[in-house]
């Protein structure tokens, strides 16, 4: 196939697999609102243990913006890694393998389409807890924030591409495992504590989550001074870091995609069902 | 209804709980060996309570011997049974319904449909009770919180346990009869309503600290004086100054009637949304879930 047709079937194939999630968004707008009231609940709750132990009201600030993380982390879990799972219980994953188009397409699809909805919840969460909560916002340098912020989701998305490969093998594993991810990730990546708190080596090990670095430099650069002792690596080699991991997880995710799809269609697991 | 009747629907919803369970054990649990079951079981819950220790290692001063520390400890870890029991009891509609494709054979059966929900929720609360076991012997053995087992009022923990656990239970028959009626939002209805109760019930604040408005509210709740009860038990202290004032023999008569009310209701609502359920032909939707 000549470049330009193909170049032409992967960009389709992408916005086709968005599309579903994209308008998915305006189908049930109940799940809107469970989708931004839920995270907020959780928020809400750890803010009031702040404010029960006397914290800085900066922490507030800490908690709402890993309140609204957790979106994208939940959106790479359920939606991104488990999700061709999902597609081989309800019989679309053989539809995708003997589609005359690339796999990675595909999977770039899910991610963008994830990534459109879960902005949706994670600035619904953000805007009211800060709204709520009287959270005091002063970014030292929008620019930096928004950059280290959007090498955050490609760095996250590359992992949940890589996912997605990897949960390809499994039946009900999948699910118990995305389950599993939750919380220990949660702790380990600080979404409600800076992750300095957990020591050194542990935040380098949880760095493997994207979003440990990318919450660690987002906190710095809108609470500077707070974060001064509890910092975990200064903006710039986390900036850099991200970007290294996006790399990383992209070529991957590519080969893992490969590797898993031949395991899977030798041991006979692509089409099993109801594990 | 005869006397031989009466015992024979009894004998029938008790057997009906019993294979649930045991089928919800083997649902949960056989997807992987022994070993990773366990220390799947493990890590989730105690995961939750470090993020607390380490909320409090930051920023609280005197770190974990700060006084509040074991009303949130004790609190998050009796939490873990919130969760596990709606969602265990409500989802195993949808699982029977769409995953498996079981639930109308359920109702072609000699099997009583609430008491087999019952007791798939029964499953996840085994599995709750180990890792709320677990997370409370860290809490002991490793942050250092204190429970002497002298000082503890056994038959109040026994007490406010069974009644607690039989309130979750019969919400999320509550919670399952609205399944039976809905798409996909079974898992967002369970989610929402424990998240609720996380906030409203002090889990790991005192009640004190939320605006009246929502004390107002917390103080409705079953699970508020559910948690009362089962502090006072281990720590000696409800740890609320709103609810201090209230005898223990008060808190557990609130709990008790609290949860007759709410068997009442949730066996009522969900005859009621089974009934609506069969007339409109949705006992085997399937919303690709």
């Amino acid at each position: 196939m000549p470049l330009r047709a193909e170049v032409g079937t992967f960009l389709r194939t992408a916005w086709g697999r968005a599309y579903p999630r994209v308008i998915g968004m305006s189908r049930e707008k109940s799940w809107i609102l469970f989708d931004v009231l839920l995270p907020l609940l959780q928020v809400s709750a750890y803010v009031f243990i702040y404010r029960a132990i006397g914290a800085p009201r900066e922490f507030t600030g800490f908690v709402v913006l890993g309140g609204a993380m957790t979106a994208y982390w939940m959106n790479i879990l359920w939606s991104m890694a488990s999700q061709l799972y999902w597609e081989k219980e309800t019989g679309n994953l053989e539809l995708y393998l003997i589609a005359p188009t690339s796999r990675m397409a595909i999977l770039l699809g899910m991610a963008l389409g994830g990534i459109a909805a879960t902005t949706l919840r994670a600035v619904g969460v953000l805007l009211l807890g800060t709204l709520l909560f009287r959270v005091p916002l002063a970014p030292t340098s929008v620019p930096a924030l928004v950059g280290v912020f959007l090498l955050t989701l490609i760095a996250l998305y590359g992992l949940g591409m890589l996912l997605a490969s990897l949960f390809l093998l499994w039946g009900r594993e999948a699910w118990h495992l995305a389950n599993l991810l939750q919380e220990p990730v949660f702790l380990l990546s600080g979404f409600y504590f800076p992750v300095r708190a957990l020591g050194f080596f542990v935040a380098l090990g949880a760095s493997l989550v994207p979003i440990t670095l990318g919450l660690d430099a987002m906190r710095q650069l809108l609470y500077p001074r707070m974060m001064e002792g509890l910092k975990f690596l200064p903006v710039g080699v986390e900036l850099g870091a991200l970007a290294g991991l996006g790399v990383a997880f992209l070529v991957l995710a590519h080969r893992a995609l490969r590797f898993f799809e031949d395991l899977a269609r030798r041991e006979g697991r692509l089409t099993l069902r109801g594990q | 209804m005869t006397w031989k009747e009466a015992r024979a629907r009894v004998e029938e919803a008790g057997r009906s709980l019993w294979v649930a369970a045991w089928l919800g054990w083997q649902i949960e649990s056989n997807w992987t060996d022994p070993f990773l079951f366990a220390v799947y079981s493990v890590v989730k819950p105690v995961a939750g309570a470090l993020i607390l220790v380490f909320m409090y290692v930051v920023v609280a001063r005197g770190g974990l011997a700060n006084p509040l520390f074991p009303y949130v400890f004790v609190g998050n870890a009796f939490y873990i049974y919130v969760g596990a029991v709606l969602m265990g009891v409500s989802w195993a509609v949808i699982d029977d319904r769409e995953h498996y494709g079981t639930l109308k054979y359920l109702y072609v059966a000699p099997v009583s449909v609430p008491a087999y929900l019952l007791g798939r929720g029964a499953a996840q609360t085994g599995v709750a009770t180990l890792s709320t076991g677990i997370t409370l012997l860290v809490g002991v053995g490793i942050l250092g919180i204190e429970i002497p087992p002298g000082g503890v009022h056994g038959a109040l923990l026994a007490g406010a346990l069974v009644l607690g656990l039989l309130s979750l239970a019969f919400l999320g028959l509550l919670l399952g009869g609205a399944t039976l009626l809905t798409a996909r939002h079974n898992y967002f209805l369970g989610q929402a309503v424990a998240g609720a109760l996380y906030l409203l019930s002090g889990v790991v604040f005192p009640l004190d600290v939320l605006p009246p408005p929502l004390q107002a509210l917390g103080k409705a709740l079953p699970t508020t004086y559910w948690l009362e009860a089962l502090r006072r038990a281990l720590l000696g202290d409800g740890g609320n100054a709103t609810l201090g004032a209230l005898p223990t023999g008060t808190v557990l008569l609130i709990l008790g009637l609290s949860t007759a009310g709410l068997a009442f209701a949730s066996v009522l609502v969900f005859r009621l949304a089974e009934g609506l359920a069969h007339r409109r032909g949705l006992l085997d939707m399937q919303t690709m879930h």
